[in-house]
C-alpha cells in the first residue's frame, strides 16, 4: 500500500481469496482497518524505523522555515515589484527558543536531538514518561498535562501517532492556551488537529503560524482557506521522502512479502 | 547639529561612511556597525579620521547559523517547490516520487569556521551530519572533537567530499570570487552549495551556469550581489534548483534587539573613553 492506495476494504479482501500479506509503506497504519485484516487472516506490515530520521529533518526544516518566514522571504526575493528588501521585514528566532513536542517516540527523540543543538529548551508531554538519562541526553522536560507545554511552547511539534485518543488532539481549546507568538507544526496526521478550529485561529490571530507536512484530507481541496494564508507553509506529505529512504522502505517492503509468501516470520509485522 | 553628532549607528548599510561625511563630523567618535560584515566600510579611511570602529560580533552568530541550516534543509528537501505544489490550484494529486536528498548523516563543508561557522557545525552534529572544514587557521584539537569537525587544509579536498557547501566567510579581497567555476566542478554533481556570507564571494555568473547545467544539484543563497537582484529576467529567481532568499541573517525581532544592544554598549564605551568591546581595527 502506498500512499493509500489501494483502499483496503471488504469489498477488496472478499475478491483477492489468495491474499496473504498488506505490506504498507511508511509507519503510520491508520488508514488500516487491522480487525478486518485479521478476520480475513491477512498479515500486514510496515515499515516502521527507515522513516524516523527523514521524519524529524523535515520537523526542523518547517519549524526553521516557518519561524524565519522562508517561503514569504522567498516569494518577496523573486517577485517582479521587488525593488528592495524593507528593513523591518522580521522572522522569529529559533536559538534559545522553547520547543514543545507532543508525542516522544522515535521521531520525537530525534526531533529533541536537533532541537537542543540550537540550544533550545525542549518540554514534552507523551503517554509515558522517558527514562532520566533519556531526559537529561536532550535536556527534555516531562509535562505531565499538555496544557503546562501548550502555555510554555514557543513551538509545538506534534509527533504522535494517529488513534482515536489523539484524534482532534489540537481544537480550539488548546491552541487558544498556546503562546500568540508561537508556531505550530505538525509531523503526524492531519486528523491529530481539528483542521477548522486551525484556520479559525491563524485567522484571528490566536497562534502566529502554522507549518503542515500533513492535512485531512490530503492534498486539500484547492479553495481551502489554509492554501492562501501567508503564515501557513503546507508540504505535500514528504516526511519520509529522500532517495535513500524510499529505497530501503521499498526493500523492506519487499523483504516482508517475501518472508509472508514463503511462510517464514514476517519482518515488520504488525501485530 | 553637525558639531553634535559624536556616534553612527549604522543600520544596513546606511548612511554611507564616505570622506565627505566624515569631514562633515567633526565630533564623530564612534561609529557601531549593526551586523559583523565589514566590507562595505572603508576602515582606514575611518581610522584616519581618528574615529574608531564596532561592529556586534556575538549578536550575530546563532540567527545567522539558524539561517544557513533552514536554507540547507529548505534545499535538502526541497520544501519551496514542495509548498508550491501543495497550494497551486492546478495540483489535485501530488506526484509520489518527489524526492529531496537526505540530511542526517550526510557530509557538511564548512567553508570559513569562525563564530558563524562553528555554530553550524554544532547544529549539524546533531543530524549526525559529518563535518569537514576549511578556515585560514585551524582551530583547536578540542574545539574539532566538540563538534565532530576534520580539518581540511585544501579547500579542493572539501569541495570533492561534501554533500553540502556552506560558505560562511567574511568578504575580503582573499575571498571574493572564492567559489567558481573551478570549484564548483571540483563538487559533487548531487551536492548543494549554501550561501550565507557575501553574494561577491561566489562567481555568479559561473554558479548560473553550474546549475544550469547540472554541475551541482542546487543552491541556497541568503546573499547574492547585487541586494536585490535586478528584476529583467536574471536567471537565479526563476531556476527551479535555487532557493533565494532577502538577506534574512539575522531578520529576528530577538537578533535585531539584541543587536542594538551590543551596538549601544559599545558606543557607550567609546564616548566614554572606556576600551570597546568589539572594536575593528583596519588589518
Amino acid at each position: 500500500v502506498w500512499y493509500h492506495k489501494p483502499i483496503i476494504d471488504e469489498e477488496l479482501l472478499r475478491s483477492l481469496p489468495n491474499l496473504k500479506i498488506v505490506s504498507s509503506a511508511g509507519v503510520g497504519i491508520d488508514h488500516l482497518d487491522l480487525k478486518l485484516l485479521s478476520r480475513f487472516g491477512v498479515k500486514v506490515s510496515n515499515t516502521p524505523f527507515i522513516v524516523s530520521t527523514d521524519t524529524a529533518d523535515l520537523g526542523m526544516a518547517l519549524m526553521l522555515a516557518s519561524a524565519r518566514r522562508l517561503v514569504e522571504g522567498y516569494q518577496m526575493a523573486v517577485s517582479p515589484d521587488t525593488e528592495y528588501f524593507p528593513a523591518n521585514w522580521l522572522g522569529v528566532e529559533v536559538s534559545g527558543a522553547t520547543l514543545g513536542i507532543v508525542g516522544m517516540g522515535t521521531i520525537g527523540y530525534k526531533v529533541a536531538q536537533r532541537a537542543r543543538a540550537f540550544e533550545m529548551k525542549i518540554l514534552y508531554h507523551n503517554r509515558n514518561q522517558r527514562n532520566k538519562e533519556e531526559e537529561s541526553a536532550v535536556g527534555a522536560v516531562y509535562c505531565e498535562k499538555i496544557d503546562d507545554l501548550l502555555q510554555r511552547s514557543d513551538f509545538v511539534m506534534l509527533a504522535v501517532t494517529l488513534t482515536p485518543q489523539t484524534h482532534k488532539l489540537i481544537g480550539k481549546r488548546e491552541l487558544e492556551l498556546m503562546k500568540p507568538t508561537a508556531t505550530l507544526i505538525n509531523i503526524s496526521r492531519g486528523l491529530v488537529v481539528d483542521q477548522d478550529a486551525l484556520t479559525e485561529a491563524l485567522q484571528n490571530k490566536v497562534i502566529r503560524a502554522a507549518a503542515l507536512d500533513v492535512t485531512y484530507p490530503e492534498p486539500l481541496p484547492r479553495d481551502h482557506p489554509l492554501l492562501k494564508m501567508r503564515n501557513v507553509i503546507i508540504t505535500p506529505h514528504i516526511g519520509s521522502a529522500t532517495e535513500d529512504t524510499r529505497r530501503v522502505m521499498v526493500q523492506d517492503m519487499a523483504e516482508s512479502i517475501e518472508a509472508a509468501l514463503a511462510g517464514r516470520p514476517v519482518p515488520y509485522q504488525v501485530a | 547639529l553637525r558639531d553634535k553628532i559624536q556616534a553612527i549607528y549604522l543600520w544596513w548599510h546606511k548612511p554611507v561612511i564616505d570622506q565627505e561625511l566624515l569631514q562633515s563630523l567633526p565630533n564623530l567618535k564612534v561609529i557601531a556597525n549593526s551586523g559583523v560584515g565589514m566590507d562595505h566600510l572603508d576602515l582606514k579611511l575611518i581610522a584616519a579620521f581618528g574615529v574608531k570602529m564596532a561592529n556586534v560580533p556575538h549578536a550575530v552568530s546563532s540567527s545567522t547559523a539558524d539561517t544557513g541550516m533552514a536554507l540547507l534543509l529548505a534545499s535538502a528537501r526541497r520544501l519551496i517547490e514542495g509548498c508550491r505544489v501543495a497550494v497551486s490550484p492546478n495540483m489535485e494529486y501530488c506526484e509520489a516520487d518527489f524526492l529531496g536528498v537526505r540530511v542526517t548523516r550526510a557530509t557538511l563543508g564548512i567553508i570559513g569556521m569562525g563564530r558563524i561557522g562553528y555554530k553550524i557545525a554544532l547544529r549539524a552534529r546533531a543530524f549526525e551530519m559529518k563535518i569537514l572544514y576549511h578556515n585560514r587557521t585551524r582551530r583547536k584539537e578540542q574545539e574539532e572533537q566538540l563538534v565532530g569537525a576534520t580539518y581540511c587544509g585544501k579547500l579542493e579536498s572539501l569541495l570533492q567530499q561534501s554533500d553540502f557547501v556552506m560558505v560562511v566567510v567574511s568578504l575580503t579581497p582573499q575571498t571574493h570570487k572564492l567559489i567558481g567555476k573551478r570549484e564548483m566542478e571540483l563538487m559533487k554533481p548531487t551536492a548543494t552549495l549554501i550561501n550565507i556570507s557575501r553574494g561577491a564571494v561566489v562567481d555568479q555568473a559561473a554558479l548560473v551556469r553550474a546549475l544550469q547545467d547540472g554541475v551541482i544539484r542546487a543552491a541556497a543563497l541568503d546573499v547574492t550581489y547585487p541586494e536585490p537582484l535586478p528584476r529583467s529576467n536574471h536567471p537565479l529567481l526563476k531556476l527551479k534548483n535555487v532557493i533565494v532568499t532577502p538577506h534574512l541573517g539575522i531578520k529576528t525581532e530577538k537578533a535585531t534587539r539584541m543587536i542594538t544592544e551590543e551596538a549601544v554598549e559599545n558606543i557607550l564605551a567609546a564616548l566614554h573613553g572606556l576600551p570597546i568591546p568589539s572594536e575593528v581595527l583596519p588589518s
